[in-house]
This record gives C-alpha cells, sequence and structure tokens, in this order.
C-alpha cells in the first residue's frame, strides 16, 4: 500500500482545448422511437413473435383463397375427414373444410380483437387522461367509477350484455368495448399524474399553452411507451375473451366462424376427432402466444427501466 | 387498521348495490318478456304467469322488490323449473365449485410460487428459461385447451384418470390442473420478478456478509420480501379463476354453479342469470376485500399510506 508512485513532468503533454472537437456529436441523435426500434431488433424473441404475427394476419387475409372451398359450404360426401392433401385441416361433422373456416375464422377474431383493442384505446386514454390532468374532485369521482364498475370481473358484464344484446360480431365488439376501458384509463391516468409535474409542463404552460395543447402534445405521446404495452396485451386478451364467449354459447351465430366457434364445434366431437379441436386451438395459442411475447420485448424496448 | 377495515365494508355494500342496480336493469331492457319464447300460451295465463312472478307492477316497484329481497338473501325463482329457487341452485352448485376453485388455487399458487423461486435462483439459467417459457405458455393457450388436451391425454390415450364426471378426489385432478395452469404461470413470473428484485437489494447482501447461509438469506429475508407483491395480484386471479371454472366445470361435467349459470344462459332463464350473477360479484367482491386486508396485515407500509 505504502508504495509510492513516481510522478514525472514528462509523462504529460497538453494536449489544448480544441472547442470545435468538443462541440462534435459522435453518434448519429436518434428519438425515442428509433431507440426502441434498435432495442426491439436485438430481440430475437420478440422479432419472431412479430414475423408470426405478420405471417397470421397475412393468412386471415389470403388463407381462404388457397384452397378451393367455401367457408360454409356444406359436403356430405366428405364429412369428419382427417388432415389430407385435398383437405389440409380435415373436414367437420357438416364436412365443410376447416383450413377455410380457419382463416375465415381468423379475420373475424383478429377483426373483434384489433377493433376492440382499438375502442378500448381512445376511450382509455381520453377517460385516463381527462381524469388525471384535472385531478381533485373529478378524478376522485372518475376513480371512484371505475372501482366500482370494475370490481367485478368485466367478464360478468359482458355475459350480460351479451344475453341483453343477442350474439353477433357487432354486439360482441360492443360488449368488449363497453367493458374493457378500464384498465387502460388507469394505466393513463396513472402516467398522466406523474408526467404533469414535470418541467416540460411547466414550461409549455408558461409559453402559453392549454390544458388540450398540453395534454394531446406533451402528456399523450409521453405516455405512449406503456399505452403501446397494454395495447399488445389487450388485444390476446380480447381474443381469449371472443374464443371464450363462443365456446359457452354465447359467441356468433352459424355459419360464421371464429376461432372461439371453431374450438366449440370441435370440443364436441374431441374425443372421437381430435383434429377438429386441435387446429382451431393451435391457431389462437399461436397468435396469443405471439402478442405476448412481442408486448414482453416492447416493454423492454421502450420502457427499458422495467426490465428484468 | 379498523377505520380501514370499516371504510372498505361501506365500499364493497356501495359497490355490491350498484352492481345489483345495472344488473336488474340490464336484465329487464331485453325486449319482450321472458315468456314469448315458449309455445303460444292464453292471454289469461300470459297474465297469471306475469303477476306472479310480479312482472305486471312497475320497473320501480319490481326493483324495489327485488331489493328488498336481497336483504333477506333471496334471489328469486327460477324461470323455467318453476319449483326451483336461485339460492337453492347456488347451495347445490356452488360447494362443487368452490372445491374445484379451492384445489386448483392452493395447487396453482404453491406450484406457482415455488417455480418463480427455483427460476429466480437460477438466473439464467436452464430452470429459469424453463419457468419462463411454462409462464408464457400457461398465459397464451385459453384454459379450455388445456382442459381438453388433459382430457384427451390422460383421460382417453393414457387412460390414467377419469375424463370427466365428479364425486371423488380422483376426479379432482384433471379439472384442478387445467384451471390452475393459468394461475401457476401468473404467479411464477410474478415471483420470479419480486424475488430477482429482492435479491438485487442491500440488506440481502448485508445478511450474506453477515455470513448467513444461502439457504437461510433465501428462506428468511428474500421470500418473505417478495412474496407481497404475489398477494396484491391475488385479486384479479380470483376473478380469471371464476370465469375459468365456468369453462372447465361444462368440459369436465361437473355440476357447479358455473354449469348452472352457463345453462341459464343458453335458456334465457333470467332470474337465475341475475341471481348468480349478484352472487358471483358478492363472492368476488368479498374475497377481493379479504386479499386487502391480509396484505395491509403483511405489510406495514401499507398501512401507513391508508392512514392518511
Amino acid at each position: 500500500m505504502e508504495q509510492e508512485i513516481k510522478l514525472d513532468k514528462s509523462m504529460f503533454e497538453i494536449v489544448g482545448k480544441d472547442v470545435s472537437k468538443s462541440m462534435e456529436i459522435t453518434r448519429p441523435s436518434m428519438t425515442y422511437w428509433q431507440d426502441a426500434w434498435r432495442r426491439l431488433k436485438e430481440n430475437p424473441v420478440a422479432i419472431v413473435a412479430l414475423v408470426l404475427l405478420i405471417l397470421m394476419f397475412l393468412m386471415a387475409a389470403f388463407g381462404p383463397y388457397l384452397q378451393p372451398y367455401d367457408y360454409a359450404e356444406q359436403d356430405f360426401m366428405s364429412i369428419n375427414n382427417g388432415p389430407s392433401g385435398a383437405h389440409w385441416f380435415g373436414t367437420d361433422p357438416l364436412g365443410r373444410d376447416i383450413f377455410v373456416r380457419a382463416w375465415m375464422g381468423a379475420r373475424v377474431s383478429l377483426l373483434i380483437a384489433v377493433v376492440t383493442a382499438f375502442i378500448n384505446f381512445t376511450i382509455g386514454v381520453f377517460y385516463g387522461g381527462v381524469s388525471g390532468y384535472r385531478g381533485g374532485v373529478i378524478d376522485n369521482f372518475m376513480m371512484r367509477f371505475i372501482d366500482v364498475i370494475f370490481s367485478i370481473p368485466s367478464m360478468l358484464w359482458i355475459i350480460l350484455l351479451m344475453v341483453v344484446m343477442g350474439s353477433g360480431i357487432q354486439t360482441m365488439i360492443l360488449a368488449l368495448s363497453i367493458t374493457g376501458w378500464g384498465g387502460m384509463a388507469r394505466l393513463v391516468r396513472g402516467q398522466v399524474l406523474q408526467l404533469r409535474e414535470m418541467e416540460f409542463v411547466m414550461a409549455a404552460k408558461t409559453l402559453g399553452a392549454d390544458s388540450k395543447r398540453i395534454i394531446i402534445k406533451h402528456l399523450i405521446p409521453n405516455s405512449m411507451g406503456p399505452i403501446i404495452i397494454n395495447l399488445t396485451f389487450a388485444i390476446p386478451g380480447a381474443i381469449f375473451t371472443e374464443a371464450f364467449l363462443s365456446y359457452i354459447g354465447l359467441g356468433l351465430p352459424v355459419p360464421t366462424a371464429s376461432w372461439g366457434t371453431l374450438a366449440n364445434d370441435g370440443a364436441q366431437v374431441l374425443l372421437v376427432y381430435p383434429y377438429q379441436l386441435f387446429f382451431p386451438s393451435m391457431l389462437i395459442s399461436i397468435t396469443m402466444l405471439g402478442f405476448n411475447l412481442l408486448g414482453d420485448g416492447l416493454r423492454d424496448a421502450l420502457d427499458p427501466k422495467l426490465r428484468t | 387498521m379498523l377505520r380501514y377495515i370499516l371504510k372498505r365494508i361501506v365500499s364493497m355494500f356501495i359497490t355490491l348495490w350498484v352492481v345489483v342496480t345495472i344488473t336488474f336493469f340490464l336484465m329487464h331492457a331485453i325486449p319482450g318478456d321472458p315468456f314469448t319464447n315458449e309455445k303460444k300460451i292464453p292471454e289469461e295465463i300470459m297474465a297469471n304467469l306475469k303477476h306472479k312472478y310480479g312482472l305486471d307492477q312497475p320497473l320501480i316497484v319490481q326493483y324495489g322488490k327485488y331489493l328488498q329481497n336481497l336483504t333477506k338473501l333471496d334471489l328469486g325463482i327460477s324461470l323455467k323449473y318453476k319449483s326451483r329457487s336461485v339460492n337453492d341452485m347456488i347451495k347445490e352448485g356452488f360447494p362443487q365449485s368452490a372445491k374445484l376453485g379451492l384445489t386448483a388455487s392452493v395447487f396453482g399458487i404453491s406450484l406457482g410460487i415455488l417455480l418463480g423461486i427455483i427460476a429466480s435462483l437460477n438466473h439464467k439459467g436452464f430452470w429459469d428459461y424453463f419457468v419462463i417459457f411454462i409462464a408464457i405458455v400457461g398465459v397464451s393457450v385459453p384454459n379450455f385447451v388445456f382442459s381438453s388436451l388433459f382430457q384427451y391425454v390422460f383421460g382417453v390415450k393414457l387412460g390414467w384418470l377419469p375424463v370427466a364426471r365428479w364425486g371423488t378426489p380422483i376426479h379432482v385432478i384433471l379439472p384442478a390442473a387445467a384451471l390452475g395452469f393459468r394461475l401457476i404461470a401468473f404467479q411464477a413470473r410474478m415471483m420470479r420478478t419480486s424475488m430477482l428484485d429482492i435479491l438485487g437489494q442491500d440488506y440481502i447482501k448485508t445478511a450474506k456478509s453477515k455470513g448467513l447461509t444461502r439457504s437461510k438469506v433465501t428462506r428468511k429475508h428474500a421470500i418473505r420480501n417478495a412474496i407481497l407483491p404475489v398477494i396484491t395480484i391475488l385479486g384479479p386471479l380470483l376473478a380469471g379463476m371464476l370465469t375459468g371454472t365456468f369453462v372447465v366445470e361444462k368440459i369436465f361435467a361437473i355440476p357447479g354453479l358455473g354449469k348452472f349459470y352457463i345453462q341459464s344462459i343458453q335458456q334465457n332463464d333470467y332470474t337465475v342469470i341475475m341471481g348468480t350473477t349478484v352472487f358471483y360479484s358478492a363472492v368476488l367482491v368479498f374475497m377481493i376485500f379479504l386479499v386487502d386486508i391480509a396484505y395491509g396485515m403483511v405489510d406495514p407500509r401499507i398501512r401507513l399510506d391508508e392512514g392518511q
């Protein structure tokens, strides 16, 4: 420890001060989104999930045209055929081609999921934004309302609404939209409460920006990370709810195919023809897996603080 | 603490009242009346029927009567099985559902926590990735798929366990496993994250440097603290369990309340739908109340926050 360190003037040289160099930008500046995308690209699991989901959407768009059958067309000469060259996923007890039905079902399920997620997003951002920004009595009242309504599982509300409104794609979207925005509203409120105390909001206020501008231009864009993550997890939730409702017989009227109705049909003949449940279940599971993995990846990419 | 409990009890009753009111008016917003689906009934009998169920009175009187009966814990009579009351159905079905739900909870929570601990102690090792995999699959695969899969593999192919029905303890295994899988997934993930967070804390380092053994540090310091957040997500998870029982009971032909509920939905038996919804809400709100109280007792930090 006591070793003596010898320092000599000759060991140093004067570098001088170069003003132009100190101002030099060594790396290209990146926006938040470019940075997030860079982090997401480095996550192989998230990218695989993304590719899987893109494939899923492409197949929902073009899958039904790969086979010469119609999704409602019944062929009593070939009922309950196992998967073969003619029917890739086999046929159901009415002789309908399961491959075509599965992708028609994908359209319905994905449509319901994406539309309801978007509506929930809109309501949730608006409600949470107002609640968090106004604060005080209004915030308290708005949040108590959410607490009361969402203290019982939304599934019970959805079931009640479906009983009241009858089954169908529109009613299902409506029921899921009415009941699904609570989580998003809470999230946005929390974000806004945190952000509105920040200096840049004060700066905006000082410069004369009104509430609307502050909410739309400053608070919401800055909460976008958590919102997108929430949205990614909301979509598989909606897919699951649709499947669940169709499964208990509250879903869509025949002959409409959705993943839920297909799984329900398949479950009836599970013990004899397991493949009829296998294919729709697999598609539901892969899609939900894709969204969940992508959501995890996005959480790591958009909100590095949360990384575990 | 006492004040907090009292406050929670009051808010519990307000919540229930709101739920009852919304449910009541929703169910009475259904166009037509519950008897129109049946075969043509003469005017006089129709009038008598309506009179018997009090449907000829103004809505607000019916509502008052419903509330009055509720205070006596009377949920009304089934419209389809004229001699059965909703209370009877609950008495018959709920113990079965509770048995299934409790088994699944105990199994799911304990296994989930165990897996979470194993994963965190083996951070970035094989078991860690294994648990992450289980957690992602458990969240992504709907429980009706698990139910059917277990039924097919263990019931039909291997013949180890009964395919369906209810009665002896051995009948509980498959449905409880199918129902508990999601719980394992959530708890394992939560516990893993929580443990990793705690294991990085300074007091763990202190405990280690004091010379405590690894197992003692884990048991006495890490797990005890890490388990707290796991309790908070119990509330929402219980809600998920509840809707899970609907499907699992249907698939395994278990005579539980979920089966009655689904049946009443398919038969448009309004009083049963209403009564069961109210009952489910009451059970859930009460459970969440218990979870909150338990959390307040375990974690002194919460008590301080609520005292303000």
